[in-house]
């Protein structure tokens, strides 16, 4: 991370961040809010270092965030109409600490409506474009924060990651992206999507940043709950000769790139000849993942999704008359397409006659998706598998077809259902051009030890 | 499983949502399919297996019953809605 000192100042890294940021916004549409305070917040950091005083880990660093980040500093949108005009009196615990470290915001990026997607294309504002193609989508839902760390806008950005929204893109634009284990980092301020899965996580140009990320966010949080007492770094100490798994159902899987499959197999084989020993495995519940996925993420899509009715935050529709149709008319108008599709499915797989046979059935497929992976690292310790099956797709391709949309992140939500850590990075390119992207999955709070492999791959 | 217009407007309205005809066709097809997909669990032997909900160690922790300071004020609250009035939420009549 190239942070202000002596030599380099915030004024001139945060200048260099905001020009590019204009110029690719007209071609990429990235932002959905650009800081124009954030020069003076350069200055002022300048000062600090001038005068000798202390300045943190990401002094002067430019940064952007997720729209769906609630911070003072511009309007929290989610990129959803329902939301648009919502200035939030509050900063993310998250926020909070990496700007405590002098980090600079730039600005706030596209996404899926509420996350929902996998291309940023149910982005009420319009889709991000490609970081290497313009006619391809960015991937999502965090589409926007990694084409803005992929074309070196920013030096990282924050994501969500419920079923694959940090790694997918990351892949798509050949950035690294982490998905850290379930609980690592404070989700308070945040809006919630789907609170069993929900994790925030980074986009940085390579493992080494990520993982000053970790170790500046991760940790416990009164105002979140679920938040872990912090784990991460607390064991240095990198395990040697480690075994690295493949998963054999996806190597196999008909859907699986040809490129991607090389690209993996390549992988396999430089770990071989760094002295690791390499295991195929069977998971043959994962298979089942993604079903599992999209009862219980649309289920709690619609119960977190259920305050947003017109009378607390920002939107209201005018065409309600009564109280009702308020409420009505406000969540017509206000949500995506996408938004419905998952909280009238979300509602029916909760309802009452439904319940048994959808959410529940859910519920337990999901503990079998968990003793499958508790299995197999008890023999390795850590797995390699594609992010997605393809490499990003054309514009438009999918957007009209909910269940090809989905099928995007088949390789992506099991490691959400089982609230284990995963490190996407990148893989070389197509023959065409594209990036291609692997993540690496290993057991509970190996969070630290997921980067360090991935140097090692890398 | 099939979906019916009456299961159609069962669910707009658990949702809230007001969907004109055309609007509520289109996601007629599309919760179809996508039931269709997630129909694929069927399959799945799940006999004597206990559901999860959530993946967090969960644990009860006492705390002491202190009061902390939030990080909004009632005013900075009441400017998030649409409309107040007299340090209150306003609403379109309810009765």
């Amino acid at each position: 991370m190239k942070i202000a000192d002596k030599s380099t100042s915030a004024v001139s890294l945060v200048k260099a961040a905001l020009d590019k940021a204009e110029k690719y916004q007209k071609t990429h549409h990235i932002f959905n809010w650009l800081n124009q305070d954030a020069l003076r917040q350069a200055e002022e950091i300048d000062r600090k270092i001038k005068n000798g005083e202390p300045v943190g880990r990401l002094a002067g660093v430019p940064y952007a965030i997720k729209d769906n980040y609630l911070s003072r500093q511009g309007e929290t949108t989610a990129s959803a109409k329902i939301l648009t005009g919502l200035s939030a009196p509050l900063d993310a615990t998250c926020v909070e600490k990496l700007e405590a470290e002098g980090a600079i915001l730039i600005g706030r990026t596209n996404l899926d409506a509420f996350a929902h997607g996998s291309s940023t294309e149910n982005s009420f504002f319009g889709p991000t474009k490609n970081a290497k193609d313009l006619s391809r989508v960015a991937g999502g839902s965090s589409g926007g924060s990694a084409v803005a760390v992929a074309l070196d806008i920013v030096q990282f950005a924050t994501g969500s990651d419920t079923g694959g929204s940090i790694r997918q893109p990351a892949s798509f634009n050949g950035v690294f992206g982490i998905k850290p284990t379930y609980g690592a980092i404070s989700r308070y301020g945040v809006v919630a999507m789907a609170s069993s899965t929900d994790v925030l996580g980074f986009f940085a140009q390579s493992a080494a940043d990520l993982d000053l990320l970790m170790s500046i966010t991760a940790g416990q949080d009164a105002k979140d709950q679920t938040s872990l007492p912090d784990f991460y770094g607390t064991k240095d100490e990198k395990l040697e000769k480690q075994k690295l798994g493949y998963v054999k159902e996806f190597m196999e899987s008909p859907a699986l790139d040809p490129e991607i499959k090389a690209a993996l197999e390549g992988k396999l084989t430089l770990a071989r000849s760094k002295g690791f020993e390499t295991v195929e495995l069977s998971l043959p519940t994962l298979e089942y993942a993604l079903a599992v996925y999209y009862i219980i993420q649309p289920a709690e899509v619609a119960s977190n999704l259920s305050r947003y009715d017109g009378i607390r935050y920002a939107f209201r529709s005018q065409k309600g008359k009564d109280i009702a149709s308020v409420f009505s008319q406000t969540r017509s108008e206000g949500f995506m397409r996408e938004n419905k599709r998952r909280i009238m499915i979300g509602n029916f797989v909760l309802s009452s006659g439904f319940y048994d046979a959808y959410f529940l059935k859910a519920a337990k497929a999901r503990t079998l998706i968990i003793d499958e992976f508790a299995k197999a690292f008890s023999k390795v310790d850590a797995i390699l598998t594609p992010v997605s099956p393809n490499p990003a797709f054309k514009l438009g391709e999918k957007v009209d077809d909910p269940v090809s949309m989905y099928l995007e992140d088949v390789m992506s939500v099991p490691v959400n259902l089982a609230g284990i850590p995963a490190v996407a990075f990148p893989a070389g390119e197509t023959k065409s051009g594209l990036p291609l992207g692997l993540q690496l999955l290993g057991p509970r709070r190996s969070d630290k030890n997921l980067l360090g492999l991935v140097e090692d791959l890398c | 499983m099939e979906i019916t217009d009456e299961t159609m407007n069962h669910l707009a309205e658990l949702s809230n949502f007001s969907l004109d005809s055309s609007e509520k066709q289109a996601l007629k097809q599309d919760l179809a399919s996508i039931l269709r997909y997630i129909s694929k669990l069927d399959e799945l032997d799940t006999t004597k297996v206990e559901p999860t909900y959530q993946v967090f160690e969960m644990e009860n922790v006492w705390r002491a019953d202190d009061i902390f300071p939030q990080d909004a004020d009632r005013e900075a609250l009441l400017a998030l809605a649409p409309e107040s009035l007299e340090h209150q939420i306003k609403v379109p009549k309810v009765l």
